[in-house]
């Protein structure tokens, strides 16, 4: 009876030294993912920013307005002009579906009398 | 255990046998058994304490060893921990109010060199020559192969083509450090309002960014401040609207010949200022020195918006009409004889040209711009009360916007406010402002009587600032305004559906040795609001020594020179503000408009 405990209690120890370690390992491997994935973030950080500055230099108004200057034959860009508004009214929209009306049905007011509208 | 009897028969026989006392005996057994115990006890007490000691001893040990590795070791960040936003950038991004960056930061290289270790520094020196032109080779080698230099920098930033372009010289002695830049990536853009940036603290593997101009210099605490978390500084410049700003005044500073120009839209609700240009400007990603001699005026670097203070001249009668309407003395009807002679103190008080209009109303006196009507109106509002009036106005302080230079731009009048200070000053003579102050002044006017402070920052609700005047006393000098472009001297600012009202001013440049001043040298000013009924924006067009030659005689007054101008950006500007033009008569809108 006391060597089965001490052998249980021999192999607990090293159960739990076992599972210790791989928790231990998975643990590491877990930080140098994320480690990697920091990396990887600050990388598409600074990727980020120089996009978005390579973004604002690509539409710097001189850049834009020399653009249109070039392309002006196939775009045609203007300067925007006060007289370039309109008002609602004067955007035509679509005129609204007729309904289809395939069978009347005739409603009169023939022969009804007030006794009847007061019901 | 063996337990000894305390009585052993044999004994205690053999004592009563020979006539002892047998308790004697027990007594003894007793005793023994009594040492015994304590011994047994002694020595596992003593184990006991042993145990402990080392427990003890052990965990002290471990304690300390620990401490002492913490103490050793090199820190190190917690690699577990979840972080959010790391700091990315040393310095805030600034922003247009639509959020369009203005200024950014990206990472480069520097550029260093170890000449203990160069193998072959003139060959280095040679080929970063062909790299870089604007480096001398011989001086560069002479510095390379000095024994005394450990150290040297070549070039503070560069780009990835140049560093590739250097790592192929194949020399161990050049080496690259990580380097931050600022980018402008507008170019001039708004120049003078973002100023510039350098390098402050310098080390190999960082350097600290520094504002060197501008809002840059004057929020430099603020954007280097850690705890932003990378959140951009937005203006209150709308990046569209100071593009077309440029352009229209650099296409009409050309036009009117000008050496210079500058022009302030503000908005009179919130004082936001939405843009701010100053002419001729430069490229802030490569700031320009300082002029080491000569007029610091004519400098690009020069603010001409914030740090020119002129004599903005006839601008500045809607002040005196305006206050002496407010505090009662007359009404826009009344009438004022403007003939001469009319002498202050001695002096003479001219008009334009010498003209002479006779009886005006106060109305009037502003339409025809006569210097010799408001004269006679200040005279009426006294010097003292003129001064107060102007001071609550912003007309008497340097401007608070957020830039290094609104400190230096402040206004000159005189000491002693005599009468006669009072007589030129209500045509704006002997008073020097920025236009900046002059759009400050205008935006009381527009907003119904209430001075709010100029911003460059974007603010979300409309300013509180303090009643200079009442409401209707501004509507009046609104309207007078408005009469101005229908039928005074500012006939061509008029834009049509934007019912722009105003007021222009031709000062002549005082000389700068003294003594009087320039007859062909002038400053044109013209100051707007639109639209004149309900006013949202206020525009200040300045331009320096403009002068016009369509006509026989070359023509310098503000009417033919900075209202053309204006009234081009009115027309380019307005629209990109989003504000619908009005072809009726003002005011009917309200009744008609269905998209507002």
């Amino acid at each position: 009876m006391r060597t089965l405990l001490f052998l249980l209690a021999a192999m607990a120890v090293i159960g739990s030294g076992f599972w210790a370690y791989h928790e231990n390992y998975k643990t590491q491997a877990e930080l140098d993912h994320a480690d990697d994935l920091r990396r990887d973030i600050t990388q598409a950080r600074e990727r980020l920013a120089i996009l978005r500055a390579e973004w604002a230099y690509l539409n710097r108004p001189d850049r834009l307005r020399d653009l249109a200057d070039l392309n002006f034959e196939r775009l045609g860009l203007l300067p925007l002009r006060p007289d370039q508004f309109g008002m609602v009214d004067q955007v035509i929209f679509p005129e609204p579906p007729k309904l289809d009306i395939t069978m009347p049905i005739e409603v009169t007011s023939a022969g009804a009398d007030q006794a009847g509208a007061d019901r | 255990m063996i337990r000894t009897p305390l009585r052993p028969l044999a004994r205690i026989l053999e004592a009563r046998q020979n006539g002892e006392n047998p308790d004697a005996i027990e007594r003894e057994n007793l005793r023994i058994r009594h040492e015994q115990m304590r011994d047994k006890s002694r020595v596992r007490a003593e184990g006991r304490l042993l145990v402990l000691g080392i427990a003890f001893f052990c965990a002290f040990s471990v304690i300390g060893a620990r401490m002492g590795m913490l103490a050793a070791s090199e820190p190190a960040e917690p690699r577990a921990q979840v972080s959010g936003h790391s700091i990315i950038a040393s310095r805030a991004d600034i922003v247009d109010r639509h959020g369009r960056v203005l200024a950014t930061n990206m990472s480069t290289h520097s550029l260093y060199a170890h000449p203990q270790q160069m193998i072959e520094p003139d060959r280095a020196a040679n080929a970063l020559a062909g790299i870089f032109p604007d480096i001398d080779p011989d001086r560069l080698a002479a510095r390379f192969k000095d024994p005394k230099r450990k150290f040297l920098w070549v070039k503070r930033k560069i780009s990835p083509e140049q560093m590739q372009a250097v790592h192929d010289i194949g020399e161990p002695g050049l080496l690259f450090g990580p380097r931050e830049m600022r980018l402008y990536p507008n170019g001039a853009l708004a120049a003078h309002v973002l100023g510039g940036a350098s390098y402050g603290a310098e080390d190999v593997h960082a350097a600290e960014v520094i504002g060197t101009a501008g809002i840059e210099k004057f929020l430099d605490e603020e954007l280097r401040d850690p705890s932003r978390a990378g959140a951009p500084l937005e203006l209150s410049i709308d990046m569209t609207v100071q593009a077309a700003a440029e352009e229209v005044l650099d296409a009409g500073m050309k036009l009117m010949n000008a050496k210079g120009a500058a022009s302030v839209l503000m908005d009179v609700r919130t004082g936001e200022v939405i843009s701010i240009v100053s002419l001729p400007d430069f490229d802030p990603n490569d700031r320009p020195n300082p002029l080491v001699e000569g007029n610091p005026s004519d400098s690009p670097l020069f603010n001409r918006a914030v740090q020119g203070v002129y004599e903005l001249g006839s601008t500045y009668k809607i002040f005196a009409a305006a206050q002496a309407i407010d505090i009662g003395l007359v009404n826009k009807n009344t009438v004022i004889d403007t003939k001469p002679p009319f002498e202050v103190s001695g002096f003479k008080i001219g008009e334009f040209a010498n003209k002479n209009y006779g009886e005006l109303s106060v109305e009037k006196i502003i339409v025809k711009s006569s210097n010799r009507g408001t004269g006679k109106l200040a005279l009426a509002i006294g010097p003292k009360r003129q001064k107060e009036f102007l001071k609550t106005l912003g007309q008497l302080d340097a401007t608070p916007l957020e830039i290094v230079e609104a400190k230096g731009g402040a206004p000159l009048f005189p000491k002693r406010w005599t009468d006669l200070s009072a007589v030129t000053i209500s045509y704006g003579h002997g008073i020097s402002t920025s236009p900046l102050h002059l759009a400050a002044g205008y935006a009381a006017l527009a907003n119904g009587g209430i001075y709010v402070n100029p911003t460059l920052l974007k603010r979300n609700e409309p300013a509180t600032g303090t009643r200079v005047m009442s409401e209707q006393a501004a509507a009046t000098a609104r309207g007078i305004l408005r009469k101005v472009v229908t039928e005074g001297t500012a006939s061509f600012a008029e834009v049509p559906g934007y019912h722009v009202g105003g007021k222009t001013g031709t000062a002549d440049k005082p000389k700068e040795r003294g003594g009087g001043y320039y007859d062909d040298k002038v400053i044109a000013t013209f100051a707007s609001i639109f639209p004149a009924h309900d006013p949202r924006y206020v525009l200040i067009v300045t331009l320096d020594e403009p002068v016009e030659t369509s006509g026989k005689k070359p023509r310098r007054t503000a009417g033919w020179t900075a209202v053309p101008v204006a009234a081009e950006m009115t027309g380019r500007i307005a629209p990109l503000l989003g504000l619908r033009p009005d072809f009726g008569e003002p005011g009917l809108e309200k009744i008609f408009s269905t998209s507002r």
